[in-house]
């Protein structure tokens, strides 16, 4: 027991938390307004350095805008982004997958085909060329980064769906007479649901990075909108001068994509039956 | 095995058309370059004679087939901005990314699978929370933060390396780094759990209770069946290396075929994108050939037929 209750999980949990919380409140916990800009305030370093002001904790960006409240607005980017991609690709890639699975054949063939060639294709430079095209939109980061993570959910739907198909009691209910869409919605997802859960979680971290590595790019959330990317980007140019803005933005990312990793882990400890059976050895 | 290569052959080709299909829709539904790579004071029939000169006035279906006739011959065309064919530029670039994710394959190898088993031999000790911990912050650092944060230290503080280009071998220590960290972590973890998985098999007991010594059991015996998952990610990982190599070049200014693609991006470059990412593609997919080929020999039990 002591394992799962590991300061890293209780920490994970806090951060995600907290997380939530600040991107729920954020007009109410951000000290100033994230995208206004303050020149004579600009490149203010955070309140520990010499020249730091108490106003602005983590210091200000080449504008003269509060870090700290641009890393709190850019949270609600990240976690909107992060689990709106998740849900589009896991619903599709749960669609797809079972679909494979239980139909077989033909079907079966053709959805892995898809997925092997999208396994082929560097994510990065597939988003970067659908967004070069579609434009860098909310709506377009988010279904490209979606579509981009199908592929696991896929296949472990279908191989799953493999394993539980045979199963006995998935006969009886054949037997008795049950639809194919009950035996699917009822019985079968049901069963497969703990490692699509485990998946889920590691996926937002992916999602999170994604979307971040793209505004960094100049293809993601566009400015003045606060994104961790995006405030990355404006602080790569200002290294040498104000180290702190390329940094802390990285830090919540970081974090951030820490907490999801490890409660993903977490999560699979606890559902899956194998590493359980290792652990009461 | 034959059958089984002819088979597997198919899919990669299969693969290769679907990329580059996907590449040549998706780039000529993006806008007309022509209009982009005249000056603005340009008349229509400059447009009209360049768009010719491209074969752009074609129906879209002649222009998909001629893309396909000539980029199964390596063809992809003239970039449109620098005026020489896209793929020998694509060459002349390939070289940097190669070396650059052979480099960060190298170090992430290297590193991962001694510290994957130094964690696994004592499962839970402090050694193993410590790597553990490490590959977490490894596994989630975002790569351009990471070399950020690596040119911010080492590059402007410290000044040991260059904080950007190619050419010596110090150009290449925080690029690979930077590019390598992701694959290491993910390496290591795996291999630490492939360890813990075998070292819990009745063979091991018997290797032991022969009087072997604990460096032969481990790094023999157990180490070559842990390797089929190992390799099986380090396959995977070599491929997304080429996907962050992308990220890479551009924080390093790095001369590779990812900025080379994400320029042609920006410049609705088209034979180069098409280029680039075909060669990405290729790669990829040859890559996770080898790693099936590779499992016969890790595991004789897998036989293709």
């Amino acid at each position: 027991m002591s394992k799962r209750l590991s300061p890293l999980v209780v920490g994970s949990w806090l951060i995600l938390l907290g997380l939530v919380a600040t991107a729920l409140l954020s007009p109410y916990v951000a000290p100033h307004n994230p995208i206004r800009e303050r020149l004579i305030d600009r490149l203010l370093p955070p309140v520990w350095v010499e020249d730091g002001e108490w106003r602005y904790l983590l210091g200000t960006d080449h504008l003269g805008r509060d870090l700290v409240s641009r890393i709190i607005y850019g949270s609600r980017v990240s976690l909107v982004v992060g689990f709106a991609a998740v849900a589009i690709g896991g619903a599709l890639g749960i669609a797809l997958g079972v679909a494979a699975g239980f139909l077989g054949g033909q079907t079966d063939e053709v959805i892995m085909a898809v997925a092997d060639m999208q396994l082929a294709f560097p994510t990065i430079l597939f988003a970067i060329a659908i967004i070069a095209v579609l434009g860098p939109s909310f709506i377009n980061l988010v279904i490209v980064i979606g579509i981009s993570g199908w592929v696991t959910y896929a296949r472990i739907a279908r191989g799953q769906v493999l394993s539980v198909r045979e199963k006995e009691f998935v006969e009886a209910i054949r037997a008795q007479g049950g639809s194919q869409w009950r035996i699917v919605w009822r019985h079968i997802l049901p069963n497969i649901l703990s490692p699509l859960i485990v998946v889920a979680t590691l996926d937002l971290a992916r999602t999170i990075i994604l979307e971040s590595t793209l505004s960094f790019l100049g293809l993601g959330i566009q400015p003045p909108t606060p994104s961790w990317g995006g405030m990355l980007s404006d602080g790569r140019e200002y290294l040498l001068s104000a180290w702190w803005i390329a940094t802390f933005p990285g830090v919540a990312l970081m974090l951030t994509a820490l907490s999801f990793n490890r409660l993903g882990d977490w999560v699979r400890d606890l559902t899956d039956p194998r590493l359980r059976r290792m652990e009461l050895r | 095995m034959p059958r089984y290569l002819i088979r597997r052959l198919g899919r990669a080709i299969f693969a290769l058309w679907g990329i580059s299909t996907i590449v040549f829709v998706v780039l000529r539904l993006s806008g007309d370059p022509a209009t982009l790579l005249l000056p603005q004071e340009a008349s229509v029939e400059d447009v009209m004679r360049l768009r010719h000169d491209l074969g752009l006035d074609a129906p879209l279906l002649l222009q998909y087939l001629r893309f396909l006739g000539s980029s199964v011959a390596g063809n992809f065309g003239e970039s449109l901005r620098h005026r020489e064919p896209a793929m020998a530029l694509v060459r002349s670039h390939l070289w940097a990314t190669l070396e650059l994710s052979f480099a960060a394959f190298f170090v992430a190898a290297v590193v991962a699978v001694p510290t994957g088993i130094l964690a696994a031999v004592k499962p839970h000790s402090l050694q193993d929370h410590a790597v553990m911990t490490l590959t977490l912050i490894g596994q989630s650092a975002p790569t351009f933060w990471i070399g950020i944060m690596l040119i911010l230290t080492f590059g402007l503080e410290l000044r040991w390396f260059p904080i950007g280009g190619r050419g010596t071998l110090s150009h290449l220590v925080m690029p690979a780094l930077t590019l390598g960290a992701f694959a290491m972590a993910s390496i290591a973890r795996l291999t630490r759990s492939a360890m813990l998985d075998v070292l819990r098999l009745d063979y091991i007991n018997t290797a032991r209770a022969k009087g072997l010594s604990n460096r032969r059991v481990i790094w023999k015996h157990a180490l070559k069946n842990a390797a089929i998952p190992v390799v099986t990610i380090m396959g995977l990982q070599f491929g997304a290396l080429l996907g962050g190599a992308v990220v890479t070049e551009t924080v390093f200014s790095w001369p590779g075929i990812g900025r080379l693609a994400i320029q042609g991006i920006y410049n609705r470059d088209y034979p180069v994108v098409q280029a680039s990412v075909f060669i990405a593609a290729a790669f990829f997919v040859l890559i996770n050939f080898v790693v099936d080929l590779l499992y016969t020999i890790f595991d004789p039990r897998i036989r293709y037929e």
